[in-house]
Formats: C-alpha cells, sequence, structure tokens
C-alpha cells in the first residue's frame, strides 16, 4: 500500500482540532499515541453491539465476546509472531506486565544473594519493580552502564553476567533517548548462559517490527496505548517454558479451575494470570490497531518515521545553543533536547502556548538523566502521522522561547 | 493593603496585556528579577519538589505577621511565586489561611495549578497556609 500521509492523518480524529487558535501539532507519542478512527469505533461497537462477560456464559452475546476477544489474542500472538496463543497474557499495560513478572517469576526463581540486571536507561516501571523483589528476596540489582551518546556499554554487559544472574530486564528502546538496544545480542549472550531476558517493549512495539520468536527473549511486555490502542490495556508475552512454572499473580474469577474452601487448583495458560474480567474492549481495540498498522505496512512506517527524525535533527542541530540528550546510532523518532540553560518547564510552557504537544521533565527515568547530569529534558517524538510542516512548527516555538528566556 | 486590595491590584495589572505573550513575558520578567530568597536558606528543608520544577519557601513570623521569601529553578514558576508572596507576605496568619487566591483564576494562570502541573506551585500554596496555621497555633495559641 503507498503511504499517503494526508490520507492516514484523516484517520486520527484528533489531529483535525485547533488549540489555543492553531492547529494542534501532537509531538508527545512516547507518552502516548492518538487512536485512529477503527481502534474508536471498534472499542464503540463492542460497547454497543457485544458487551457480555467472557469465558463464563453460554448466552448469545457472551460467547460472541469470548469468541472476538480470543481472536484477538491469536491476531495479537500474530502480530509480535509468539509461537502460541497461550503465551499471550492480557494486562494492564507494561507496567502491570512487569510486575506480573516481579512477583511470580520472582517468587519462584529469586533467592538470596541472586542477581538481576537491568540498565541506566531504564524507565521506573523497569527499575522499581525488581528494587522491590530485591529486597525482599536479599538479592542484588545491578546495573548497565552507558555511554554518552546513550547506549549501554557492551562488554560490560557481559562482564556482569555471572553464575548469580537470575535475569536480564532491559527495555528495547529508552523512552528518554530513544535509543535502540541491541537486544537481539543481550539476549543471545545472556541465554549462552541459560540467564533469561525480559524485555520492556512500550518504546518498541509502536516503532519497530518485533518479532519475539527471532530475538528469542523470554518475556516481551508492552502497553496498548502506546501502540494506538486503548489505555488500560497491555500484553505480556512469556515463553510457555516459564509462564508454567510461575504461581498465579493475582487471585480470583477465571483463573481457577477448581475451588473448594481446602484447596483451589489453577487453570491453564493464559488464564492462569488473568484474573477478574478482563478488558475485552481494550483488547479488542489493540487488535484493531494492530490490524490497522499491517495495513499502512509497518516497514512503511519505519521508513517514514526515520525520515521524520533525520528531518528535525538536522532542522534541530541548526538552532544555537540546543543540546541533544541521547545521540546513539540506531535511534526511533524521538529527540530528548534541551535549549541553552532554559528550564525544560519553562520551555514546555511556552511550545505549549504555541500550539505544539511535547513533554518536559524527567520522563519517568530519573537515573539515566542523573547519569547526564540534568534534571529533566524536552521531548519531541513523532509517530507515522507526524509532517514536516508539524516539525517546523515545533522550530519555530524553540525559536519563540529563545526570544521570551535568551 | 489587604489581601484583597494586593489580588484586584494584579488583576488590572494584568488586565493590560492583550495576549498570552504579554502577560508571559511580564511573568518571565518577574521569575528572571532577583533571587527572593537568601541563598542561604535555599536547603532542602525549605524544598517544595513538584515532578517538573522545584520551588524553595522560607516562612518568618515577624510582629505577628508572616514574612514570606521563595525561589524556584523555573523561571515561570518563579514568576508566578512571586505574584503568591507579593499576595500573601506580611500578612497575619488568620489573614493568609482566608485567602480565597481568586485572582489566579481571574488572571488565567490557573493551569499552572492544576495537580497535573507537578510545578510545585500547588503544594506552595499548600505549605503557605500551613505555615500560617503553624504559626497562629505556636504564636498566638494561648490567647
Amino acid at each position: 500500500m503507498e503511504f499517503d500521509i494526508n490520507k492516514i492523518r484523516q484517520d486520527f480524529p484528533i489531529l483535525q482540532q485547533k488549540i489555543y487558535g492553531k492547529p494542534l501539532v501532537y509531538l508527545d507519542n512516547a507518552a502516548t499515541t492518538q487512536k485512529p478512527k477503527v481502534v474508536i469505533d471498534t472499542v464503540s461497537k463492542y460497547y454497543y453491539e457485544e458487551n457480555a462477560n467472557i469465558h463464563r456464559g453460554v448466552h448469545y452475546l457472551s460467547n460472541k465476546a469470548t469468541e472476538s476477544f480470543e481472536i484477538a489474542r491469536k491476531n495479537i500472538q500474530k502480530y509480535i509472531n509468539a509461537e502460541n496463543s497461550h503465551e499471550i497474557i492480557f494486562t494492564k499495560g507494561t507496567t502491570d506486565s512487569i510486575n506480573l513478572v516481579a512477583s511470580s517469576f520472582g517468587k519462584k526463581f529469586i533467592s538470596k544473594d541472586d542477581e538481576i540486571l537491568i540498565s541506566v536507561m531504564e524507565h521506573h516501571s523497569n527499575i522499581v519493580p525488581w528494587q522491590i523483589l530485591c529486597e525482599e528476596k536479599k538479592a542484588k540489582l545491578r546495573v548497565i552502564p552507558i555511554n554518552e551518546k546513550g547506549e549501554i556499554i557492551f562488554d560490560v554487559f557481559e562482564k556482569l553476567l555471572n553464575e548469580k544472574t537470575k535475569l536480564v530486564a532491559i527495555t528495547h528502546v529508552s523512552n528518554a533517548l530513544g535509543t535502540i538496544n541491541p537486544v537481539k545480542e543481550i539476549i543471545s549472550k545472556a541465554h549462552k548462559k541459560n540467564i533469561p531476558v525480559l524485555i520492556d517493549g512500550a518504546q518498541s512495539i509502536p516503532h519497530l517490527k518485533v518479532d519475539v520468536k527471532e530475538l528469542d527473549c523470554d518475556f516481551y511486555c508492552f502497553s496498548g496505548h502506546k501502540v494506538y490502542a486503548p489505555m488500560g490495556v497491555g500484553v505480556l508475552y512469556g515463553k510457555e517454558k516459564f509462564l508454567e512454572e510461575m504461581p498465579p499473580y493475582q487471585s480470583g474469577g477465571e483463573m481457577i479451575k477448581n475451588v473448594t474452601f481446602e484447596k483451589t487448583t489453577f487453570n491453564e495458560l493464559p488464564f492462569k494470570f488473568e484474573a477478574g474480567t478482563p478488558n475485552v474492549g481494550g483488547v479488542l481495540g489493540l487488535s484493531a490497531a494492530f490490524d490497522y498498522l499491517n495495513k499502512i505496512g509497518r516497514e512503511n512506517i519505519e521508513v517514514y518515521e526515520n525520515e521524520l527524525l533525520n528531518y528535525a535533527t538536522e532542522e534541530l542541530q541548526k538552532i544555537n545553543g540546543l543540546r541533544f540528550i541521547g545521540t546513539a546510532k540506531h535511534k526511533t523518532s524521538v529527540i530528548s533536547f534541551l535549549i541553552g540553560d532554559i528550564h525544560p518547564y519553562d520551555a514546555g510552557i511556552i511550545i505549549d502556548k504555541m500550539g505544539v504537544a511535547i513533554r518536559t521533565g524527567h520522563h519517568c527515568a530519573q537515573p539515566v538523566l542523573d547519569w547526564f547530569k540534568i534534571p529533566g529534558t524536552i521531548r519531541a517524538s513523532f509517530a507515522f502521522y507526524n509532517t514536516k510542516d508539524e516539525i517546523d512548527r515545533l522550530i519555530e516555538a524553540i525559536l519563540q522561547v529563545i526570544k521570551m528566556f535568551g | 493593603m489587604t489581601i484583597q486590595e494586593i489580588e484586584n491590584q494584579i488583576i488590572s495589572e494584568f488586565a493590560n496585556f492583550d495576549d498570552w505573550m504579554d502577560k508571559y513575558n511580564y511573568i518571565i520578567e518577574l521569575g528572571k528579577s532577583i533571587p527572593l530568597i537568601d541563598q542561604k536558606y535555599k536547603i532542602d528543608n525549605n524544598l517544595i519538589s513538584g515532578c517538573q520544577s522545584k520551588v524553595w519557601l522560607r516562612a518568618e513570623y515577624k510582629d505577628r505577621k508572616i514574612i514570606f521569601t521563595s525561589d524556584s529553578d523555573a523561571v515561570i514558576t518563579k514568576g508566578i511565586a512571586n505574584l503568591l508572596i507579593r499576595v500573601l507576605t506580611n500578612h497575619t496568619p488568620d489573614e493568609i489561611i482566608g485567602a480565597n487566591l481568586k485572582f489566579i483564576d481571574v488572571i488565567g494562570l490557573n493551569e499552572h495549578l492544576s495537580p497535573t502541573r507537578s510545578n510545585g506551585l500547588v503544594s506552595m500554596i499548600k505549605q503557605m497556609k500551613l505555615y500560617a496555621l503553624a504559626f497562629k497555633t505556636k504564636m498566638e495559641g494561648n490567647k
């Protein structure tokens, strides 16, 4: 299919609006992406026509909703190329997925003096659950360092892998810097020592073609809302061999096979990890989002977003005093920067008033900003519905900031 | 001047601005003015931490009135902090506790005080009122 940006923009109703009297320029896609009409319609149709609780009723609507839900699971399995559909666990989002692994995998596989390996550039949601687990188990959290470009230092990573390492939990793409980590190599090195690897895919699933079989990761976590799907739904992909051995996370309905007051036996995968009524509408929306992305063409998206990244980088470089934070060789369409000594919050207020939505602050990744010795950055993150004209609007807004604060 | 009179004075000052840029240029000017707090008081104890910007606030009790001083690492936050101080400093605890600070809404700066902004300003107002309450209890408790 041909990549027609004007047509694509028509698919996103929210982009048609004006804010402060100017056409909205939405460049905060790393925080959350906008939803195409087909996703909104899918969710809406579910509540209009199909709403019923799944896996329980014998009635028409319940059967229909259950069927749609399980078809969606298979669709999502296919999208990330998982071996089995029962390796797709629906969660609330990346944070929930990571917490599930920290809790269940942690209970079974982590003991005193074990080590869990993360990197400096993790989002708080791939730091704090491991910290809490390590405190509980008296295990140790070890951190892979990065260089000044914001790339992990691979030989230090290799040295950190040892017989005590029980898990590597690392982000595929840094939310604050845009760095694409060499996760395939990381996984292969870790597997040589029989160490499983969890990939935080929140920032990679919207931009890169993800094939969990090819990566050979043991866990892959992502959120729906960062990939053009609704909020409140996410996925934990886990290899069957680990999911089978891990104890349940939350308990309640759906995840049980048989309950008496003496003993409860647990349901099989994936239901063992899906206690309670799931976000059915959200799951259907996620499946619709993947269909939509397939229709646009994932390669087309990658090529176009790369073009936006290069254009924005070139244009921003022309601005005096602008400093990039994160200049890795391999990046997704995320640019973090500072303008001279201007505080990111001050810049953010003015850029907003110019009708451009960007993010300022520490991006829930304080350790990596501490590493760069800065309190925060201004971050522009692009999606395939953005245009070069919009990047020009960002540049115009930055020049206004310099005019007002410089 | 009473708190209300100062609020009205600020409202009429802001009425002169035609657009957001003039308004923010004025706030930036306020934010760039001399530090409002003595450097030695910019300590963690006086720090009100927001997610986006930091605010330092100090309160002193003098002649039954409270004197506030403050600073911020962000210019716009400091400019707005400057306005809050102008309104509340040098008043009695009771006056400060009773202040409704409607001027913020009237001059169109409410967005900076939404809890989601986390620039420290919401906590700053809360902290100013808490200081007033604390001084009232401590200094005037026996009356």
